[in-house]
């Protein structure tokens, strides 16, 4: 093994008994991960709680659902929705799939990104592609903290961006 | 005076909260009611007024205009009137069987649910019997909507018929189940049906799904839905908690001994958990990864229990057949192809939106008739139909009928009936990469023509694109679609050569070297 690999299984395996989380995250999952197949949906929770799941907790979620850490951290890392660093203040996810590249998602996308480097730092603002939001017909679709927008332009999403960053 | 302002998430997001904010600033005595959709999504905000019982449509209403016309109060006669709702031609032109409650009703209202004949359904099938009902839905001829059109009752037969088990690996004597799923991960671009039944309709898929676990003898019903309509999530369960208050779910439905209760599950971002066995392993808590069939879920799905998988259009229009009748909803359609198909078209389109009808509309009806063309007015060049799987048509093949069989044999297929449109503007070689590079990033791994073939995929049209051995590069990519095709156990690695290789096909001047280097060059 690799000093880099070593280390860093080391690293994993103190955190293992104690992760900085674990006695929030007992009561956070006491009912649910008691639950037959319950491993996503207490991902899910975590995520919900903490905005993503903390590399820490995961020995604990592993022991809570019974399951080995191997299979934790494959559930985690499978779905692209479970994320293992906090989120940005703002997260612009915005729709890459056929639907949407029909009517300029593409340009929209490159067009964005421009904006943000320029008006934004990386610490405020996140952009994600995402394939579909079911909004097919009133695209090119974003969807801003949680909130759909049709028709939308590099104009609407700063419009929005800035307001959420004044509010938080 | 009562005003209609949808909630569904595509009116709200051109701005129906907004519009709902205004007119109750304006008017604050009028009663505002948040419907579901008509589905006339490019009027959106489509806002309906009720006069003597009669509701009148306007549209697109931004917040801006309500201040002018509460001033005059004279809704009829403003620009933006268009007339009876019910008579709109695009409305009049459907025929509405699963989507018949969908914009016109209070999605939270159990009230209004009965008052427009909710429930109806579910009271047919257990005063018909479980073995009835079965029989029903099987004289209706309804195949499965999420794409694979396998019949519906067939599938409900085979559950009915396996005995109740308990969870695998459970310990002996464990309580016996059979389960309800509806796939309601709607993953694929263009369609939005299942999104604007859930929020327009809730009611109407628990009833499909009281139906289906009342005639195959299941104790438990989960929906799972994606992430990305929460929406959508919120609605059903809300729409469970207000059954459950109701008594239309819990132990003793409608007065009798069949006891049904229903969950919803929610997705994390994957798209390979819309096929019908990843889906199961996700609802287990798993990695979404396909499992090999047999055994079939009917036999062995859910925890290993006998299970039902249906997709939401499927389950929903249940309802509507076991209340208006199997024969009169098999005499719509064509051939084999029975029924109503709920078409959603989108993409560049001018009129987009839900287009319910029976099979065997041509695609041009669709996207020309009801769709006037593409919404920046250019020529259409291709069609895209049935989701990211789904093969590309020309503007020449738009005459085809809309049913599985035509399309099939035209190369194509339906899947879920949503319907793309591209402009001239398209460049198909760019989109048969894109159909590579979805695949390479949603694919679950299990299969390796799936995982590695797709990345290669996209190596290779590079290649080809820019001029790289063409021919021979040509060659490679038929050969790859074919291993993807013939050695992948799911729709994802099997079904991604259909738009690759009717774009390669049907649009061999794009992946020309030239025609690449005059498009960088304009």
């Amino acid at each position: 093994m690799s000093e880099t690999g070593k280390k860093k299984r080391d690293q994993v395996e103190t955190r293992r008994p104690d992760g900085e989380f674990d006695p929030e995250i007992r009561v956070l999952l006491a009912d649910l991960s008691q639950e037959e197949g319950s491993l996503l949906r207490c991902l899910q929770r975590v995520q919900e709680h903490f905005g993503y799941v903390p590399d820490s907790s995961i020995g604990a979620i592993a022991e809570l659902c019974n399951v080995s850490r191997a299979e934790t951290f494959g559930v985690l890392t499978y779905y692209s929705d479970l994320r293992t660093v906090p989120p940005a203040a703002v997260l612009v996810r915005i729709c890459g799939a056929e639907a949407c590249q029909s009517v300029g998602s593409r340009e929209l996308e490159s067009e964005w990104h421009n904006v943000q480097e320029k008006d934004f730092s990386p610490a405020s603002v996140e952009t994600a592609e995402v394939f579909c939001l079911g909004n097919c017909a009133l695209g090119p679709a974003a969807m801003i903290n949680g909130e759909l927008i049709g028709r939308v332009t590099p104009e609407v999403i700063a419009e929005h961006v800035t307001s959420l960053l004044a509010k938080s | 005076m009562k005003v209609f302002v949808p909630r569904d998430s595509a009116a709200v997001s051109v701005g129906a909260d907004r519009v709902a904010a205004a007119l109750g600033a304006a008017h604050p005595s009028f009663e505002i009611v948040r419907n579901g959709s008509r589905g006339l999504l490019w009027l959106e905000p489509l806002v309906e007024i009720e006069v003597d019982g009669v509701r009148h449509a306007f549209g697109p209403v931004q917040p801006q205009d309500i201040p002018a016309l509460a001033l005059t109060g004279d809704y009829l006669n403003s620009d933006l009137y268009l007339g009876i709702t019910d008579q709109l031609p695009w409305l009049v032109r459907q025929e509405r069987w699963t989507f018949e409650r969908v914009g016109i009703v209070d999605p939270a209202s159990p009230e209004d649910f009965l008052a427009h004949g909710g429930l109806s359904g579910l009271k047919a099938a257990m005063a018909a019997g479980a073995a009835a009902t079965i029989e029903q839905v099987t004289a209706s001829g309804l195949r499965g909507r999420g794409g694979a059109g396998f019949p519906t009752g067939i599938k409900w037969k085979t559950v009915a018929n396996a005995v109740a088990t308990s969870h695998a690996g459970a310990p002996l004597g464990s309580t016996t189940h059979k389960y309800v799923v509806v796939n309601a991960d709607e993953g694929d671009s263009g369609t939005f049906a299942d999104r604007m039944l859930m929020e327009g309709d809730p009611f109407t898929l628990l009833e499909g799904m009281l139906i289906a676990g009342f005639a195959v003898g299941a104790d438990t019903g989960y929906i799972y839905i994606r992430s990305e309509y929460p929406a959508a999530i919120h609605s059903m369960q809300r729409a469970i908690e207000i059954s459950r208050e109701q008594g239309w779910l819990g132990s003793s439905i409608l007065g009798s001994d069949f006891a049904f209760d229903i969950h919803v599950r929610v997705g994390a971002g994957s798209y390979v958990c819309g096929e019908e066995t990843a889906m199961l392993e996700s609802l287990e808590g798993k990695r979404g990864m396909v499992r090999p069939k047999p055994p079939l879920p009917a036999l062995e799905g859910l925890f290993g229990v006998p299970t039902v998988i249906n997709n939401v259009i499927s389950i929903g229009s249940v309802p509507a057949i076991m209340s208006r009748g199997a024969e009169a909803y098999a005499a719509l359609g064509t051939g084999r192809s029975q029924g109503t198909s709920v078409f959603q078209l989108a993409g560049n389109i001018a009129q987009g939106g839900i287009v319910e009808t029976g099979f065997g509309v041509s695609v041009r009806e669709l996207v020309q008739g009801f769709g006037g063309g593409t919404r920046t007015g250019r020529p259409i060049r291709a069609v895209q139909i049935g989701g990211p799987l789904g093969a590309y048509l020309s503007e020449a093949e738009l005459d085809v009928s809309a049913d599985y069989e035509a399309l099939a044999a035209a190369d194509a297929m339906l899947g879920h009936g949503g319907i793309v449109v591209f402009d001239d503007t398209v460049d198909m070689a760019t989109q048969a990469k894109f159909a590579m590079q979805f695949c390479a990033e949603e694919s679950c791994g299990k299969c390796t023509p799936c995982r590695i073939g797709s990345t290669r995929g996209v190596e290779v049209i590079d290649l080809i694109v820019r001029g790289e051995n063409s021919a021979g590069n040509k060659e490679l990519l038929e050969d790859l679609c074919e291993v993807m095709r013939d050695g992948s156990l799911c729709a994802m690695g099997g079904l991604t050569p259909l738009p690759v290789l009717s774009a390669l096909h049907k649009f061999p001047e794009d992946f020309e070297p030239e025609s690449q280097r005059r498009k960088e060059s304009v």
